[in-house]
């Protein structure tokens, strides 16, 4: 029997930096990854900096003798068809994808794991009656539940969150519920039963934590898409109410000058697919870094 | 006679299959007293596992009863078998599968103390002390206490298996097949842990396996399977000497154990294996037995103490009364 209470039972070479860090530490070798989470930042850090120094006056202030300039050192990424400072609209339109990419798909990506697992874990009755609401879900198309709901709520931004969340929410089910049962059947899931653990407990602290890449993959490449659906839901005016710059509905407001003024289109463009792209690569060395298999 | 550690009775396991029911189990019956070891012995998928799942109800049996000191685990609420849990482990088959990956050594043995709150007001170091207290136990060394289960080989995450289950200071443990996976070096190792700990600790087992020659260093009785039914339970030493079913002498003569007077030439056994889905009422080993008889379609033959602690279940073989040996000629060697 060992006596001493002190914590330094184990001896100090040993001891382990903390679940967060090793994390950490693995993600950092993956250079796509901290490419990534750097851009991810920066749109974060841009998001904050409008929320202090811009008002919505600011982004909507219409100047009629600059119309449609091309890019200048007074207008970075020119003026539109108001004369309104593209530079500024499209920085100050990052919240609203920001909100889209991580709350709208959060949202969805948490109802949808947690009913996912369920029907996946539970089997029988549970199973089918939720999966037989997500084939419903499913089968109804993105863009049209969304603009029911919003037609239903009203339009504006938590509105059009809710109806993006909602149209993650199956892909999320059916997920969660494939890699559930990938793993339910194994014998450590069967070794936390026989030492007392509900089932109810064995799906969030066993078969969860090891269906957690293909989730994380799913979440990436649905901030990508959502924040596109977001544009499209804009577009048809069920977005984010006209004058607010949400850098969908700028391409949608720029598509009819794509010859005379590009840059309309362009620069929201590349923003969108920035913010797509470092989503995806986050995501891939996310999943790498979480698994301690592939520690070296 | 209630005395017994552990008593099963008629246990039955049927697994539903869209062609009709598996009978995985079917009508075991069996009495373990404390500190002993019952070997339980047959081929894959004869339904060992099964067995050793339902008699700690991880599955629950199709019918039967489950006597743990004279308490019928069955009739357990949920909040009765938690607790219950505690005295009832297992030990897996594969140490690859049966630990989590993504835990580390110390989660890994930590989770069923801190789960069942065994350490009162537990302080992190209270239970990095009893972890650290069980490794040595069973034999890991301090240094792999934040390793992975996949950096270590499969002795060593057996070890922890057993760690696992000893955490809860189990009296009873149900060992499922647990050295089959490793190399027969290692095998030794476990084996021996096993036994010491048994000793140490007067624990009780049930050790699955399918390799004869382990059950005999080990048990004190020894069940032998076929598709579901026993087919002979005697001490192993009588077994060994005396094995009465045809499917325990095919099974014994398989395994090579030196013999002065000339090993018995091996008995292979041929013929189809009977389904064990929803199986016909007859001896189920008449397909492929070497010593047919007519009675072998009669019904499934019942265990019978054909002598004393010796049951066998074949209708060629009763109290006084064994054919197989009186009349060489039914031996019909096809
Ligand atoms: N969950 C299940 N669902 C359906 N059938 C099952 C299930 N588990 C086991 N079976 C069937 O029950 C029978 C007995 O299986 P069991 O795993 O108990 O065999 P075993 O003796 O342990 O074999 P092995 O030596 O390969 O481990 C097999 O025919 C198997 O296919
Ligand atoms: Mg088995």
């Amino acid at each position: 029997m060992r006596k001493s209470k002190s914590a330094t039972l184990i001896s100090k070479q040993y001891r382990r930096k903390g679940f967060l860090i090793e994390v950490w530490l693995r993600l950092r070798t993956n250079r796509g990854a901290v490419f990534g989470l750097a851009v991810l930042a920066l749109f974060i850090l841009i998001m904050v900096y409008t929320f202090i120094f811009m008002t919505p006056a600011d982004v909507s202030k219409i100047d009629s003798k600059s119309r449609y300039l091309p890019p200048s050192s007074a207008h970075p990424f020119g003026t539109d068809d108001m004369g309104r400072d593209l530079f500024v609209r499209v920085l100050y339109g990052t919240r609203y994808s920001l909100a889209i990419a991580f709350g709208a798909v959060g949202i969805g990506a948490v109802i949808g794991t947690f009913f996912g697992s369920i029907a996946g874990y539970y089997g029988g009755w549970t199973d089918q009656i939720i999966m037989r609401i997500t084939d419903v879900l499913h089968s109804l198309p993105g863009i049209l539940l969304g603009m029911v709901i919003v037609t239903i709520l009203g339009a504006g931004l938590q509105t059009l969150m809710i109806a993006i969340g909602f149209t993650v929410i199956s892909g999320f089910v059916r997920m969660a519920r494939a890699s559930v049962l990938s793993v339910k059947t194994s014998e450590f899931v069967e070794s936390a039963r026989a030492i007392g653990m509900s089932e109810f407990r064995i799906v969030f602290s066993q078969v969860l934590p090891n269906s957690i890449s293909p989730l994380i993959v799913t979440f990436t490449a649905r901030m990508a898409t959502s924040v596109l659906a977001a544009a499209g839901l804009s577009f048809l005016g069920f977005g984010v109410p006209v004058p607010l710059p949400e850098w969908g509905a700028l391409i949608s407001a720029g598509r009819n000058y794509l010859t005379t003024a590009p840059h309309l289109t362009l620069f929201p463009g590349i923003f969108i697919m920035l913010m797509a792209f470092s989503c995806a690569l986050l995501g891939d060395g996310l999943r790498d870094a979480l698994d301690p298999k592939l520690n070296k | 006679m209630d005395s017994h550690f552990l008593e099963v009775r008629n246990l039955k396991k049927y697994f539903k299959r869209t062609r009709g029911n598996v009978h995985a189990v079917d009508g075991v019956n069996f009495t373990i007293d404390k500190g002993k070891t019952l070997g339980v012995v047959g081929e894959s998928g004869c339904g060992k596992s099964t067995l050793g799942r339902c008699v700690l109800r991880l599955i629950e049996p199709t019918d039967g009863e489950v006597l743990y000191e004279g308490r019928d685990i069955c009739k357990l609420n949920k909040r009765e078998l938690k607790d219950l849990r505690k005295e009832m482990q297992i030990i897996f088959q594969d140490p690859f599968s049966s630990l989590n990956p993504r835990k580390t050594v110390l989660d890994l043995i930590a989770e069923p103390i801190k789960f069942n709150k065994l350490i009162p007001n537990a302080s992190k170091a209270d239970i990095e002390n009893r972890v650290l207290e069980l490794m040595e136990t069973v034999g890991i060394a301090e240094r792999l206490i934040n390793t992975y289960p996949h950096e270590l080989d499969g002795g060593r995450r057996q070890r922890i298996g057993i760690a696992r289950a000893l955490s809860l200071n189990p009296k009873f443990i149900v060992c499922d097949e647990p050295v089959s996976a490793l190399d027969v070096s290692i095998q030794a190792q476990i084996l021996n842990l096993l036994k010491k700990l048994q000793k140490e600790l007067g624990l009780t087992y049930i050790f699955i396996t399918h390799d004869l020659s382990v059950v005999n260093y080990f048990s004190n009785d020894i069940m032998v399977m076929y598709l579901g039914h026993v087919v002979e339970m005697a001490p192993a030493a009588e077994l060994f000497r005396n094995p009465m079913h045809p499917y325990t002498k095919a099974l014994l003569s398989a395994i090579l154990l030196p013999k002065v007077n000339g090993n018995p030439e091996r008995i292979q056994l041929r013929g189809e294996v009977t389904s064990p889905i929803d199986p016909p009422d007859e001896c189920r080993f008449a397909k492929r037995c070497n010593y047919l008889c007519k009675a072998c379609s009669a019904g499934t033959p019942p265990l019978l103490e054909v002598e004393p602690n010796h049951l066998v279940a074949c209708h060629c073989i009763k109290p006084g009364m064994n054919i197989l040996q009186e009349q060489p000629h039914l031996i019909s060697g096809r």
